[in-house]
C-alpha cells in the first residue's frame, strides 16, 4: 500500500471575488521509504500541496489517503492526532520553541502523544543522540547554531516512530557545508530507517540528493522523475 | 490526550519569562482578594462585637418611656415631662401576663466623692430586679434588698469605672461614699460590662434604689410627686412575647393615665430587642455591600488578566502554530492559557489572602477594631479568584485554540 496517494486534489482559495487556484487536480502515489523532492518557481503550488500532505490544510475537493486514512473530512482534532502519529514537520526557520532546551523540544510531540515523563525523556535523549547532538540537550535554541537546531527540529519530526517527514526547504538558512550534512542526514534516515521523506526545494543540488524529482508550475505536476534507484 | 503536569509546567514558565508583567497583572486580583477579606474580617468582627453588645443588654427587651406631652397648645419632645410612675412599673409586672420583670429607672448624673477623689457619673435608682433583667452580675457585695428599697437607704452598687477611678485597688465594700453631698454605704460592684451599642461605657455608673433617687437625689423639691420614674424597663418571658407585651403595656397604661380612643398617649414603649437585631443585621448588609463592592476590584483584575492573556496569545501565535503542527489539540491549547489565567489569578488570591490577613491583624491592633478572618472569607475569596481566572482566560484560549496552523507558523 502505497504511503501517500492523492486523487484529483485541488485547492482554490477565495480572495474577496476573485478566486485562485492553488493546485488543480494532482493526483500522485508516493511510496514508503521514497525520498522526493518537489520542485517549482514560487506560486506554483508546491507549499500548498506540502500543506495539503501535512494534514495542516484540506483539499477543497480530491481525495488525500494518508498510510491508508481518509484525511478528507476530518475535524481539526483528528488531523492533530494524524500530525502527532504519522508525519514530522522539519521547516526552513527551524520553528524550535524558544526559551525551551533542545529536550523539551524534542519531547513537544510526545507530550500530545501522552507518552510517559520518563519515556519521553529517553526517546528524546536517544532521537538527539542520532542526530550527534550529545550533551547539547540543556541548550536552548539561541545558544545552538542553525545546523543543530535544524538536527534538533529532525530529532522532534522523527520522535513519535513516524512513517513520513515532510521538509519545507529544510537548508534554505543554512550555509553549503552545513546544508549537505543536515541533508546527509535525511538520506541515512531515509535508508536505515525506511522513512519516507518529501522534501521543498528550489535548489537543483539539494534536489540531487533526492531519488524522485517532481516539478509543479501553476498548480499542476509538470513532470515526475525518478533520477536514481536505490 | 491532555497531560495536565506537563500542561502546568508550561504554563508556569511562560509566566517566569514575563515576570514583571505576571506580577503587575496579579495586582488587581492582589488587591481585590486583600479586600475582600478585610472586609469581611472587619464586618465579622463588628456583627460580633454588636451582638456581645446585645447580649450585655440583656434579652427580650422593652423599654417604656414617657412620651411628648401638650402644655397650653405648645407640644414637647419626648420625654419632656414625667409621665410614668413606680406604680405604673407595679401594674406592667402585675397585669401583662407576658412580662416576666420590671424594672423602673429614674437616673442622672451626679458628681460622687470619696476622699479626696471625685468623679461624674450617672446615678441610677431602681430596684433589685434590675440584675434579672439586664442579665447581669456582682463580683462582690449584694443587690440592695427590698426593705432597702422600701425605706429609701442610702447604699449603692458600684460599677468598674466608678471602683477604678475611686479606688484604684482598695476594696470598696463598706466604705462611704459621698453622692451629691449625701453618704451612701458601698454594699456592691458590679461585673464589668463594656460598651453599650451606643458607645456608652456600661461599668460607669453607680446603682440606688429607685425610692432615694426620687426622695433624696433627683426628687422636685417641693413638686409633691414623689414616685415619677424616667424610664421602665421590661423584660418577657420570651422572644416572641415581645410583640404582645408591647400592647399590653400600651393599653395598660393609655388606660392607667386615663388617654381617650383619639388622645396622643404620653409615653412611648420600645422594642429594644428588635432595634438591636435590626443594628446587627444593618452591620451584616453593609459587609457584604463592602465585600461585594471589593469583589468589582477583583473582577477588574480579571479584565487585566484576560487583556495580559490576548496580548500573550498574539505574541505566542508562532508558539502555538508549532504546538499544533506537532499534534496538539485544540483543547490542549486551550487548556495551556486557561491554566496559565488560572496560575495567575490564583498566585494572585493565594497573595491577596495573606495580604489581606496580615492587614486585618493590623487594623486590630493598630486602630483597635476587631476583625475576624473566617475561613468562609478564605475559601471563598479563593473561590472566586479561581473561577475569575477561568472565565477571564477562556476567551483567549478559544482564540488561541481556532488559529489556523499554516498562519500561526508564518506569524513573524
Amino acid at each position: 500500500m502505497a504511503l501517500i496517494e492523492t486523487d484529483e486534489l485541488c485547492k482554490i482559495y477565495d480572495l474577496g471575488g476573485s478566486s485562485v487556484r492553488a493546485l488543480s487536480g494532482v493526483s500522485i502515489t508516493i511510496e514508503r521509504g521514497e525520498f522526493v523532492a518537489i520542485m517549482g518557481p514560487s506560486g506554483s503550488g508546491k507549499s500548498t500541496f506540502m500543506n495539503v500532505l501535512g494534514c495542516l490544510d484540506q483539499p477543497t475537493t480530491g481525495r488525500y489517503l494518508l498510510d491508508s486514512i481518509d484525511v478528507g473530512g476530518l475535524s481539526g482534532d483528528e488531523l492533530a492526532l494524524i500530525r502527532n502519529e504519522k508525519l514530522g514537520f522539519v521547516f526552513q526557520g527551524f520553528n524550535l520553541l524558544s526559551r525551551t532546551s533542545a529536550l523539551e523540544n524534542v519531547e513537544l510531540p510526545m507530550l500530545y502523544g501522552n507518552v510517559p515523563a520518563s519515556e519521553r525523556k529517553r526517546r528524546a535523549l536517544r532521537a538527539l543522540q542520532s542526530m550527534g547532538l550529545d550533551g547539547w540537550e540543556k541548550h536552548h535554541p539561541n545558544q545552538l547554531s542553525g545546523g543543530q537546531q535544524q538536527r534538533v527540529a529532525i530529532a522532534r519530526a522523527l520522535v513519535n516512530d513516524v512513517p513520513l517527514i515532510l521538509a519545507d526547504e529544510p537548508t534554505g538558512n543554512l550555509d553549503t557545508k552545513t546544508s549537505s550534512e543536515i541533508m546527509e542526514l535525511l538520506v541515512k534516515l531515509n535508508l536505515e530507517a525506511a522513512i519516507t521523506v518529501v522534501l521543498v526545494t528550489h535548489e537543483a543540488d539539494i534536489a540531487a540528493f533526492s531519488r524522485r524529482i517532481i516539478k509543479f508550475l501553476d498548480g499542476s505536476i509538470v513532470s515526475d522523475v525518478v533520477v536514481k534507484k536505490t | 490526550m491532555i497531560n495536565l503536569p506537563s500542561t502546568f509546567k508550561i504554563s508556569l514558565r511562560a509566566l517566569r519569562v514575563n515576570k514583571m508583567r505576571s506580577a503587575l497583572t496579579m495586582l488587581g486580583i492582589i488587591i481585590g482578594v486583600s479586600a475582600v477579606i478585610i472586609m469581611l474580617a472587619v464586618g465579622a468582627g463588628a456583627s460580633k462585637k454588636i451582638s456581645e453588645q446585645i447580649s450585655s443588654m440583656g434579652s427580650n427587651l422593652l423599654m417604656v418611656f414617657p412620651g411628648s406631652t401638650t402644655a397650653g397648645g405648645l407640644r414637647m419632645g419626648s420625654g419632656s415631662q414625667s409621665t410614668l410612675t413606680s406604680s405604673d412599673a407595679e401594674a406592667v409586672k402585675r397585669e401583662c401576663p407576658t412580662v416576666e420583670e420590671v424594672a423602673p429607672i429614674l437616673n442622672g448624673s451626679a458628681q460622687i466623692v470619696y476622699g479626696n477623689q471625685n468623679w461624674s457619673t450617672i446615678v441610677y435608682g431602681t430596684t433589685p430586679p434590675i440584675l434579672y433583667v439586664r442579665d447581669w452580675s456582682l463580683t462582690a457585695g449584694r443587690i440592695f434588698n427590698d426593705q432597702e428599697v422600701k425605706g429609701a437607704s442610702k447604699v449603692c452598687l458600684l460599677g468598674k469605672t466608678v471602683v477604678d477611678n475611686l479606688f484604684g485597688d482598695m476594696d470598696p465594700l463598706g466604705k462611704a461614699i459621698r453622692i451629691k453631698k449625701l453618704p451612701f454605704t458601698v454594699i456592691g460592684v458590679l461585673a464589668e460590662k463594656g460598651q453599650s451599642l451606643m458607645g456608652q461605657d456600661q461599668d460607669d455608673t453607680v446603682y440606688i434604689p429607685i425610692t432615694t433617687a426620687q426622695r433624696k437625689i433627683f426628687g422636685r423639691e417641693g413638686s409633691g410627686i414623689t414616685d415619677t420614674v424616667r424610664s421602665i424597663l421590661v423584660k418577657t418571658k420570651t422572644t416572641a412575647d415581645l410583640e404582645p407585651a408591647t400592647g399590653q403595656i400600651t393599653d395598660l397604661l393609655r388606660q392607667r393615665h386615663r388617654i381617650g380612643t383619639n388622645q396622643e398617649q404620653d409615653f412611648t414603649v420600645r422594642n429594644l430587642t428588635q432595634m438591636m437585631n435590626v443594628a446587627e443585621q444593618s452591620t451584616q448588609i453593609l459587609t457584604l455591600l463592602l465585600a461585594a463592592i471589593a469583589s468589582v476590584s477583583m473582577l477588574v483584575g480579571g479584565i487585566g488578566i484576560m487583556n495580559i492573556m490576548l496580548v500573550s496569545v498574539t505574541e505566542r501565535t508562532r508558539e502555538i502554530g508549532i504546538r499544533m503542527a506537532v499534534g496538539a489539540m485544540s483543547w490542549d491549547i486551550r487548556l495551556q492559557f486557561i491554566i496559565e489565567a488560572l496560575t495567575l489569578s490564583l498566585i494572585g488570591g493565594v497573595t491577596g489572602i495573606i495580604i489581606g490577613f496580615a492587614a486585618a491583624k493590623a487594623v486590630s491592633t493598630i486602630a483597635g477594631w476587631p476583625t475576624i478572618v473566617s475561613p468562609f472569607s478564605i475559601f471563598f475569596a479563593f473561590g472566586f479568584s479561581g473561577l475569575i481566572g477561568i472565565f477571564f482566560g477562556f476567551y483567549p484560549a478559544y482564540k488561541a485554540s481556532l488559529l489556523n496552523p499554516i498562519d500561526a507558523l508564518r506569524y513573524e
